[in-house]
């Protein structure tokens, strides 16, 4: 996306992108500069999405550095053209710039409902299990058995854990 | 393909014999739910999404609430079947358009619908009739909990529940509770409402989006912020708000009767006499009629039964429903005939209008 946006109306340069939600729908506009004053869009006495957003720093600001998710793609000015992100890595990458976003748009920007207790559990014993299961096959290579086989317990007392969780009670 | 769906008489919008409320037609609370690691819908390719809609289907099929259930893939749907699920709020505008990989799964009572590669991997949707926030929270968390047992879904303690925009951080939850607001708008005072709530982050929708000027006074009330507060709190701030809206519209009809009471008890008179003898009739007008009926049940001139019927005839006069029945393509023009046949057939037998009732009421 090297590309310069065009105005949706007058085909000039855009710098002005909104994001709108109507009816659970996500609209996109690129404006120019005049245009964007023409259209209102932001008119104080319309409440609406687009109007918190633009306050919002979504266009690129000169010279800031391009990050790119390691595990989809997306890209810095991705994320300035749609105000979306790309898949759940995406936070960690674009953390400086979706946190400014959410402080305009929501009432906090720390979360404080509802968490997936057994999902991270669950999440959280199988990325245990994979440095056990690394740190195992370096204690086999580095012949340090009896290392070996307190890792080879430690996964033992895991799955044995997971089984219970899983099997009906 | 969604004829059993549409030909079942207990679905949750448009069954007979529930009793339906003044004022608050129905309550819907949706989750937006991603799985970690997979490239959300829009940024997936076919392969990834056609991935993530197994996956999630076969989790589905396994929980207790949805046995019985229908999944129905996009790509098999027609575009009037699409549009019959929008009017019945099981599926949204967006879905109809998604690419290869997308689908939804309807529960046999057509109170919980599952969206697949929507905007999200997941939007989990539960509505009942009525004013029903808590009753449908409850419904929704324990079926939420329930699929994060098998599904890995993506979490930050910091963000929340994470989902492909940032409006929708944190709970992932929107509740939107459907009003019917007559007294307000014949009054004047929908767009000063719209503007207050608005303020406390509270947004109004026509009956399927269409903004301030809604046909048949029907309004969709919904949170707009879903990060920085529980769940029950913003379910707890909606439905203050909702009880006021509710005490005002309540407020805006009585001072409406005293002041204008001829040409009330005339409107109401008026759409009872169109509905029973029209022949061809438009969507809008329908459901600006219908709306004075809801309203006559309301001031006691009609029996209670008679609001459940009027709901249900607000989502079968829709242009899709009317299509649909007709079993064949037809013309706006025959959809406007056949939509008067069907009213004058549903009203034939509606009671006598007890405008006396009214006097006592007083």
């Amino acid at each position: 996306m090297a590309e310069n946006l065009k105005c949706s109306i007058c085909d000039k340069e855009a710098t002005v992108h909104l994001t709108q939600i109507v009816n659970n729908k996500i609209h996109k506009v690129d404006l120019c500069e005049s245009c964007a004053q023409k259209k209102g869009v932001t008119d104080p006495e319309g409440f609406s999405l687009a109007d918190m957003l633009s306050k919002a720093p979504l266009a690129p600001t000169p010279g800031e550095a391009q990050e790119v998710c390691p595990n989809c793609g997306q890209g810095t000015a991705d994320f300035r053209r749609t105000g979306r992100l790309g898949c759940s890595e995406c936070f960690e990458v674009f953390q400086s710039l979706v946190l400014p976003v959410l402080e305009d748009m929501h009432a906090g920007t720390t979360h404080k409902g509802k968490v997936p207790t057994v999902a991270l559990s669950r999440q959280s014993s199988k990325m245990q299990l994979k440095d056990l299961q690394d740190a195992l096959s370096q204690a086999v290579v580095e012949e340090a058995y009896e290392d070996a086989a307190k890792y080879r317990d430690q996964i033992k007392a895991i799955k044995a854990a997971e089984e219970l969780e899983v099997s009906p009670k | 393909m969604i004829e059993s769906l549409i030909n079942d008489d207990r679905a949750e919008l448009v069954q007979a014999a529930k009793r339906a409320a003044p004022v608050v037609l129905s309550t819907r609370i949706r989750l937006a739910r991603n799985l970690v690691g997979a490239p959300f819908p829009e940024r997936a390719d076919v392969l990834q999404r056609r991935d993530v809609l197994t996956r999630c289907t076969d989790q589905l099929s396994a929980l207790p609430q949805m046995s019985k259930g229908t999944f129905l893939d996009i790509a098999d749907l027609t575009a009037l079947e699409k549009q019959v699920l929008v009017e019945r709020h099981l599926i949204s505008r967006e879905l109809c358009d998604g690419e290869e990989g997308t689908g939804v799964y309807i529960n046999k009572g057509q109170t919980c619908s599952v969206m697949i590669n929507e905007e999200d991997h997941l939007r989990i949707q539960f509505l009942k009739t009525g004013f029903n926030l808590k009753s449908v929270w409850k419904q929704i968390d324990a079926f939420d909990s329930e699929l994060e047992k098998t599904i890995d879904v993506a979490f930050s303690p910091d963000f929340g529940y994470l989902t492909a925009c940032p409006t929708n951080l944190g709970t992932g939850l929107r509740a939107s509770v459907m009003m019917h607001l007559p007294g307000l708008v014949i009054s004047g005072q929908m767009e000063r409402v719209i503007r207050a709530v608005g303020q406390l982050g509270i947004t109004v929708r026509g009956l399927f989006g269409e903004g301030s000027d809604a046909s048949g006074h029907i309004f969709q009330i919904s949170n707009q912020q879903t990060l920085g507060e529980s769940e029950a709190e913003i379910l707890e701030r909606l439905a203050n708000v909702l009880k006021t809206i509710i005490d005002h519209e309540l407020n805006a009809r009585c001072k409406y009767l005293e002041e204008n009471r001829a040409k009330m008890l005339d409107q109401i008179g008026r759409a009872s006499g169109v509905l029973k003898n029209t022949h061809v009739i438009s969507s809008d007008e329908a459901l600006n009629l219908l709306s004075f009926i809801r309203l006559a049940v309301d001031f006691g001139m009609l029996p209670e039964s008679s609001r459940a019927d009027v709901d249900r005839l607000v989502i079968e006069c829709q242009p899709g429903h009317v299509q649909y029945a007709a079993h064949e393509g037809i013309e706006p023009d025959a959809r406007d005939i056949a939509r008067a046949n069907k009213l004058r057939e549903e009203f034939a037998t509606l009671p006598a209008l007890a405008f006396d009732k009214l006097e006592e009421s007083e």
